[in-house]
């Protein structure tokens, strides 16, 4: 019988753990503070992302984004509240939670007595990696860095050291990958040759959780997105859900008649019988078009333009969309 | 250290050199502080553990602040580093570096005069301890400074003359009461005596008296360092 249960148990546990494993969540944050002075940088924000989630983390400068992410890399301690990587305190088990987060910084930081392969040997160092040279090759092959393999880091232009700074994120293969404004100052060419790399590791498995202020990036990558306003989460679902629910819709009418009192405060651009007009919701344009109908106004051309995400980031930031 | 060789052991080697040549070729005929040692001789124990000290001092605070400055400390902060591997490494960094430029200083002056090595275990012991307590105290100034004009106000106005004031060039006896007695205050004083008996056999205290002071400011420097360390201070905001 105690052979039984041990052989029982031998063939379970380990089951049991990949399934605990894979139900954990990627990040979870729970009720997390940070007061740096008088500001209150984080107020007791609640987030859970799920592993092989592309989650985009947005807001307005000084909304509290780098902090959430240097309290998730353990570059700054909360005041309050409990951060984890899948399943691993930050606090402590910093060790576990390090290893499996890779954190490409916002600043372009770079140490200038080294080549772009000493700094990937090194940063493997730090990880306790001694011989990483093949995993190295094949970041630097996919980042475009293998003809810069050699140069000095002060020799790189902007572009490759935010790449390098990619790479060194990359160096342990961490399943959980934080992006802080990795294509800031960054040209076109390398946005998309950086995006189609991070993609493709989302769809290997490695959860990416993205901060930007390219809103179009976020829109484009992410499936789901937190807003976050003086330290609060102030939205938090799925993209698409977002830009249904907050964006409503804008509708360009060319009409021949005029408009009616009711619809003017709607109005955001007009000229000579043309309107641009924003509806809080698709079922809004339904009784739009009934009052025009009432007035006898005839509708000669109308567009439906697609809300974006900017305008959601803008009404959740209390700005005024232009 | 060794891409930078230049600057941290060569240069650091020169300039005690030209202590050695300058002091020695003035004082030498005029001052004997121990009875049957030539003052040349009886200069260079003093000269090694002053470079040392500086040197590892040096290493360990100019790494973290130019870390800190340009930002690159991010990558050591992001590792699973544990606070005392992080005071490890910088330390075991500043006496290697320590180290290496006291042998470096040593060699060059064998051209000059060679001092005898009457007890090794004495040398090693200080030599060690000396660049350990210096690579320690760097950390802290490393951790304190947020630019590199309070560094260097640091190493100016403390680390300077704590070593000018610590025996290199003399011995206390030669002193006034009054400096005499403050120099017993200098803990550097103690690391120079100590390491001066493994060379000549005579100092003007007992090492063990030495050694204990040394010990002593070394464990309450490391203590300090790992405690700042471990509370994030001024590195994890």
């Amino acid at each position: 019988m105690a052979l039984w249960i041990c052989c029982r148990y031998a063939v379970m546990i380990p089951r049991n753990l990949d399934l605990f494993n894979l139900m954990l969540p990627a990040i979870d944050v729970r009720q997390a503070r940070k007061r740096y002075g008088q500001l209150q940088a984080l107020d007791g924000v609640d987030l859970r992302i799920e592993q092989g989630e592309f989650f985009g983390l947005l807001g307005p400068n000084g909304a509290g984004k780098t902090t959430l992410i240097n309290l998730l890399a353990g570059l700054a301690l909360p005041d309050d509240g409990q951060l984890s990587v899948l399943g691993h305190d930050v606090v402590k088990q910093y060790r576990a939670s390090r290893r499996l987060l890779g954190v490409v910084p916002q600043e372009l930081v770079f140490d200038p007595f080294f080549t772009v392969r000493e700094t990937l040997r090194m940063q493997s160092g730090f990880f306790g990696l001694r011989h990483n040279d093949t995993w190295i090759d094949e970041v630097m092959h996919h980042l475009d860095l293998t003809d810069k393999a050699d140069t000095n880091m002060r020799r790189l232009s902007g572009g490759m050291k935010r790449r390098v700074l990619v790479a060194q994120a990359l160096v342990h293969k961490p399943p959980v990958i934080v992006l802080d404004e990795p294509t800031a100052g960054v040209d076109v060419e390398l946005r998309q040759s950086l995006w189609r790399f991070i993609q493709q590791l989302n769809r290997d498995g490695h959860t990416i959780l993205l901060t930007t202020h390219y809103l179009e990036e976020a829109e484009a990558l992410c499936t789901r997105i937190a807003m976050l306003k003086h330290g609060r989460i102030v939205a938090l679902d799925s993209t698409l859900n977002l830009l249904r629910s907050l964006a409503g819709c804008r509708v360009r009418l060319k009409i021949a008649g005029y408009l009616p009192a009711t619809l003017l405060p709607q109005v955001v651009e007009q000229a000579e019988g043309d309107y641009l007009l924003t509806l809080p919701s698709y079922q809004a344009l339904e009784s739009m078009l009934a009052e025009l109908r009432v007035a006898g106004t005839t509708v000669q051309e109308m567009t439906l333009q697609q809300p974006d995400l900017e305008e959601v980031f803008l009404r959740l930031v209390g700005r005024t969309v232009q | 250290m060794w891409k930078v060789g230049f600057q941290t052991v060569l240069a650091p080697v020169l300039t005690a050199l030209l202590y050695l040549l300058i002091f020695s070729y003035v004082l030498a005929q005029h001052v004997e502080v121990y009875p049957g040692v030539h003052y040349t001789a009886f200069l260079i124990p003093g000269l090694m553990m002053m470079a040392m000290l500086q040197n590892a001092f040096a290493n360990s605070s100019s790494s973290l602040i130019q870390s800190k400055i340009t930002g690159n400390i991010v990558f050591v902060l992001l590792a699973p580093i544990a606070y005392w591997e992080f005071f490890a490494a910088y330390v075991l960094a500043s006496m290697l570096r320590g180290l290496v430029v006291g042998i470096g200083v040593y060699l060059a002056a064998l051209w000059f005069a060679q001092p005898p090595l009457l007890f090794p275990i004495w040398i090693i012991l200080f030599a060690v301890l000396g660049s350990a307590m210096l690579g320690s105290l760097g950390v802290v100034a490393g951790m304190w400074a947020e630019k590199f004009d309070q560094l260097a106000g640091f190493q100016n106005f403390i680390i300077m003359p704590l070593t000018f004031l610590s025996g290199v060039f003399y011995s206390i006896h030669s002193l006034p009461p009054f400096w005499q007695a403050l120099s017993r205050f200098n803990p550097f004083f103690y690391m120079i005596d100590g390491f001066r008996y493994g060379f000549f056999g005579v100092s003007d205290i007992s090492p063990w008296v030495s050694l204990m002071v040394a010990g002593g400011c070394m464990l309450g420097l490391t203590l300090l360092s790992l405690g700042l360390l471990k509370s994030g201070y001024k590195l994890r905001y």
